[in-house]
């Protein structure tokens, strides 16, 4: 019987199975940001275990609260620092160097097809877009990662999604999310692994998949995954290049971890893409969504652009190609948070940047900031962000603030209008 | 391994995310003590206060389908923990936050809807409270003048480290 694309790379790193069903794996690399991991930090030391198992293979961003806001997020920050010095984690990005840590290390070539990949960050399941295991994890699995390169799951089950179709104008890999977790739930995937295929996913950037895998966990899934291919060989090929002789000879070995065709699936979806409209969430779980269309009168103080969702080149090219020669309505605060320094760099040499600042939007640094409402844009109580963020929970962008998800034309069109509007007639 | 069982807190909705149980703004205290009075600050139930008695004698917490959703947060495990709470009776819930509660040595357990819907039926008791035995994977609630057993099953592994009480210890002895 043929594998899934988890079951595959669960087989190459299985270190133990302690009781049938958990998987104890081997991996390839930990990803740490000073959040979650200085208080894993902690607890180590008071454990009298502050050591770690690799230094090569961990790596390490400051990125939730930067530059450091109060003497606590300093805190966090230079114990996440101190750290990373001490044990030679070189791979450590500080200011200058860092952005949203999902963004950042697959920019930095870190994540590989095949590799399990842990975070301190239920958005770790962003990184499968490069056909890895990937998936957030608490504080002591934390721990045990960093101090043993290991971590046990369930033997993940498997939900395929074939996605079928062409995006029609103005819809886009968020909105392509957006309806799936409508269509299954908050807790549709939940200990699944969900993994795409379709003629979709293979015509998207990896940025598009890096969207869409993203709100896995939106669903309640372990990770996101897409097959390694072409496109993914393309984007590695900068950090790869002198480990394969040829790019075909790097797709023939990425290709061994795609999913076999008699694979067995949990569950097969078929999602056709072709009637598919801008979409927006309307209440405060990431499955309430409609057509943008179905939300007429929907005022906004702020938009939001940015996040490891949807901060990345493509995103702010888009949202830029529907802001230029505009203005943001008088009634709105635009913010524009990059993910990445490398995409700030790009973006300004671009002359986005200045659109975006003509459009009356402030640029902000790359950071998590407004997302998980620590910072640069935190909302008021009773109002309202058009986003392109992942997550609409109550309060999560400030006490009492509401938060509409949609992708980046969707949230830019939303500037312009000073409500939830309809990007396709700007395009 | 630690103790299980007490009065129950009943929160009669799923989805119920790991904002609502400890909101992202609290995220920088370093010690989990400081974590304690801002236990589920942030969620808004009919009837529910956060800050009410019934909380804080809570040691046992009572959902619905989906529990802790959302934040790969264990700030979550940690607030219940330090204000004196092990255990966690829902439908379902979300793979991160369970296993950080196992991970933690706690014990978030599983029933069905049915017994969830008769569990419910004692929320409006002052005193309702729950009975836990995990080897047994035994669950009583004593209501007024009502008593009911239900059975539970959690996984072997997750049983071993509820008795281990946590998962650095069993792994770095094993890995
Ligand atoms: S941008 Fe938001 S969702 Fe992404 S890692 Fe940062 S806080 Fe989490």
């Amino acid at each position: 019987m043929g594998k899934t694309t988890a079951e595959k790379i669960f087989e190459a790193h299985l270190v133990d199975e302690p009781f049938p069903g958990t998987k104890v794996l081997k991996l390839d690399v930990v990803l740490c940001h000073e959040i979650t991991t200085p208080i894993a930090i902690d607890d180590l030391i008071r454990r009298n275990k502050d050591r770690v198992f690799d230094a090569t293979r961990i790596k390490a961003v400051i990125d939730h609260v930067t530059p450091s806001k109060d003497t606590k997020t300093a805190t966090q920050a230079k114990i996440l620092r101190d750290w990373a010095r001490r044990h030679g984690i070189k791979d450590f990005f500080d200011i200058g160097a860092n952005g949203v840590c999902h963004a950042l290390f697959p920019e930095k070539g870190f994540i590989r097809p095949g590799y399990t990949v842990i975070m301190g960050d239920s958005h770790t399941c962003t990184h499968g877009a490069f056909g890895a295991f990937a998936a957030g994890i608490g504080t002591t699995d934390l721990e045990v990662g960093i101090l043993k390169g290991v971590c046990a799951f369930r033997q993940p089950k498997t939900i395929k999604f074939n996605v079928n179709g062409t995006l029609p104008k103005g819809v886009y890999a968020k909105d392509v999310i957006l309806h799936i977790i409508g269509k299954i739930g908050v807790n549709g995937a939940t200990d699944r692994v969900m993994e795409f295929h379709g003629d979709t996913i293979a015509a998207m950037t990896m940025e598009s998949r890096m969207t869409l895998c993203n709100m896995a966990i939106e669903a309640g899934g372990t990770s996101g995954i897409c097959q390694p291919d072409a496109t993914t060989v393309e984007y590695l090929w900068p950090f790869i290049k002198d480990e394969f002789a040829s790019k075909e000879a790097a797709l023939a070995d990425y290709s061994k971890w795609k999913a076999d065709p008699d694979a067995e699936y949990d569950q097969t979806i078929d999602i056709d893409v072709t009637t598919l409209q801008p979409t927006v969430t309307f209440g405060y779980k990431p499955d309430q969504s409609k057509f943008v269309g179905d939300m007429p009168d929907s005022p906004v103080d702020q938009v939001y652009l940015g996040s490891c969702t949807n901060g990345r080149m493509e995103d702010l090219r888009i949202a830029a190609r529907i802001l230029k020669g505009r203005k943001v309505a008088p009634t709105v605060r635009g913010i524009l948070s990059p993910a990445t320094p490398k995409i700030q760099q790009e973006a300004i040499r671009e002359g986005l940047i200045d659109i975006f600042m003509e459009a009356g939007f402030c640029v902000t640094n790359p950071t998590c900031g407004a997302c998980l409402g620590m910072s640069n844009g935190v909302l008021a109580e009773g109002e309202v962000c058009a986003s392109t963020t992942n997550r609409n929970f109550m309060g999560r962008m400030g006490k009492g603030g509401m938060v509409h998800l949609m992708s980046p034309a969707t949230a830019a069109a939303s500037a312009i209008e000073g409500k939830i509007a309809d990007p396709r007639k700007y395009l | 391994m630690k103790t299980f069982g007490g009065p129950a807190l009943f929160l009669d909705r799923n989805d119920i995310n790991t904002d609502e149980i400890i909101p992202a703004k609290y995220l920088t205290e370093i010690t989990k003590e400081d974590l304690k009075p801002y236990i589920l600050e942030d969620l808004k139930l009919p009837g529910f206060d956060p800050k009410g008695a019934k909380t804080k004698n809570a040691r046992v917490v009572v959902s619905r389908a989906n529990f802790g959703c959302g934040s790969s947060r264990e700030h979550a495990p940690w607030v219940f923990e330090v204000n004196g709470i092990t255990a966690v009776i829902a439908e379902s819930f979300a793979r991160i936050f369970r296993q950080n509660m196992f991970n933690c040595g706690m014990a978030a357990i599983e029933l069905p809807k049915a017994d969830l819907d008769q569990i419910f039926s004692h929320a409006a008791d002052d005193d309702a409270a729950m009975d836990i035995d995990i080897e047994a994977g035994t669950l009583t609630v004593n209501g007024t003048g009502k008593q009911k057993t239900f059975t539970f099953d959690i996984s072997p592994f997750d049983k071993a480290l509820v008795l281990a009480g946590g998962w650095v210890d069993y792994a770095d002895q094993k890995y």
